[in-house]
């Protein structure tokens, strides 16, 4: 993959992190934990929102303990705007197929936690959404995707190999779902990049 | 400004006349597929945009559906999206499609039964093929490639095997099929 592409070929924005990169660290206050049984609704995994209810409201997910396996970062501009409700309710129906990656899945926006936990409930998500809150989109800015003047993040994902690199990145227009065929095709990248190394 | 660009979303696995459910002419310059849901209220809009598109179509237009259920916000879509399938290897998908489409508000496992029997199915058959479960590894297959052709809600709508990105009102589309056709790629 030739430096500033992205999966399709299409030359990235400049603002937003490309390939190669390593992917800004940060630890953001999360409506779910990231422990395996949690994940994907997996067998014998409580019901969503039972779990939510009990969950306290200072859990916080790092990008370090996500090391060893991928991560899908999914930056969207606001919890019940119409766009975004889609594609977290795609990517929700996605997560077997993101789990047959190992990756995790991460929403994340400027959202506080209440919101996040009554749009992850209202929703029925099964992954974590972090809330970029405090200060105000530090972690989208990291990563090139804040948008300052409306103080919203950008519609952006970022796929992140096992090592903290990041290995895709794509920034859709803000009012259209970017859909996931994107993020299927890096993840597999990352899997047929592997075998080649072994 | 952001300075994103669109990805213009191909149809990932091709029409295969012997899995898919085709409608209309086979030898018509256009296809149109949908990714479609029977729970979600858009998809019974485009229902009727389709019905409407393939009368004033004519010989222009073959139609196509395949499952896209949203599972979590639709819990009746998957039953339903079986039953169409359980209906179709018997034969009568399309039968058993419109009288989804045409009654979205009852889609209990009950109302999938009555509707079975309306169309005439072997009753025994279709409980036994529902209750096993038989159409849920082909849904998942439809929404897969859904997923991989850049599906992102329902409905989705290719013609020709690009992606239709604007409204989807009969005139919208009725311009979309007619530039398809003369186009002449399929």
């Amino acid at each position: 993959m030739s430096k500033g592409k992205n999966q399709q070929g299409i030359t990235g924005p400049d603002s937003v992190l490309g390939p190669g990169v390593p992917a800004p660290y940060f630890k953001l206050r999360s409506t779910q934990s990231l422990r395996p049984e949690h994940e994907t609704g997996a067998p014998g995994a409580p019901a969503p929102d039972s779990k939510l209810q009990t969950l306290p409201p200072d859990q916080f997910i790092s990008l370090s303990e996500l090391r060893g396996r991928p991560v899908i970062l999914a930056f969207y501009p606001a919890d019940w705007s119409p766009v975004c409700g889609d594609q977290m309710v795609l990517y929700n129906e996605l997560l077997p197929e993101f789990q047959r990656f190992n990756a995790a899945l991460l929403g994340i926006s400027v959202d506080g936690y209440w919101s996040h936990l009554a749009f992850a409930r209202d929703r029925k998500l099964r992954f974590p959404l972090l809330s970029d809150f405090e200060p105000t989109g530090a972690v989208a800015s990291s990563y090139g995707a804040y948008r300052r003047l409306d103080g919203i993040s950008e519609r952006a994902l970022f796929v992140i190999d096992a090592d903290g690199t990041i290995r895709w990145s794509y920034l859709s227009p803000l009012d259209v779902n970017p859909g996931a065929e994107g993020i299927l095709d890096a993840l597999e990248a990352l899997v047929s990049k592997r075998e080649v190394a072994a | 400004m952001t300075q994103a660009r669109m990805i213009r979303a191909k149809l990932a696995v091709p029409i295969s006349e012997e899995r898919d459910h085709v409608r209309g002419p086979r030898a018509a310059p256009v296809t149109l597929v949908e990714y479609g849901d029977y729970e979600c209220p858009y998809c019974g809009q485009a229902y009727s945009v389709v019905k409407e598109l393939e009368i004033r179509a004519g010989n222009l237009m073959r139609f196509v559906f395949r499952n896209f259920p949203l599972t979590t916000v639709h819990p009746h879509a998957e039953r339903a999206a079986e039953a169409a399938e359980a209906a179709g290897a018997q034969g009568k998908f399309w039968e058993m499609h419109d009288l989804l489409f045409e009654n979205q508000q009852a889609l209990e496992d009950e109302d999938l039964l009555e509707y079975a029997a309306l169309v005439g199915l072997d009753i025994p058959r279709f409980v036994r093929e529902m209750r096993e479960g038989r159409y849920l590894n082909r849904t998942r297959e439809d929404f897969l490639s859904g997923a991989r052709s850049g599906v992102n809600g329902t409905p989705t709508i290719f013609i020709n095997g690009l992606r239709h990105d604007g409204p989807r009102d009969l005139a919208t589309l009725m311009t979309a099929i007619d530039k398809a056709a003369r186009e002449g790629r399929r």
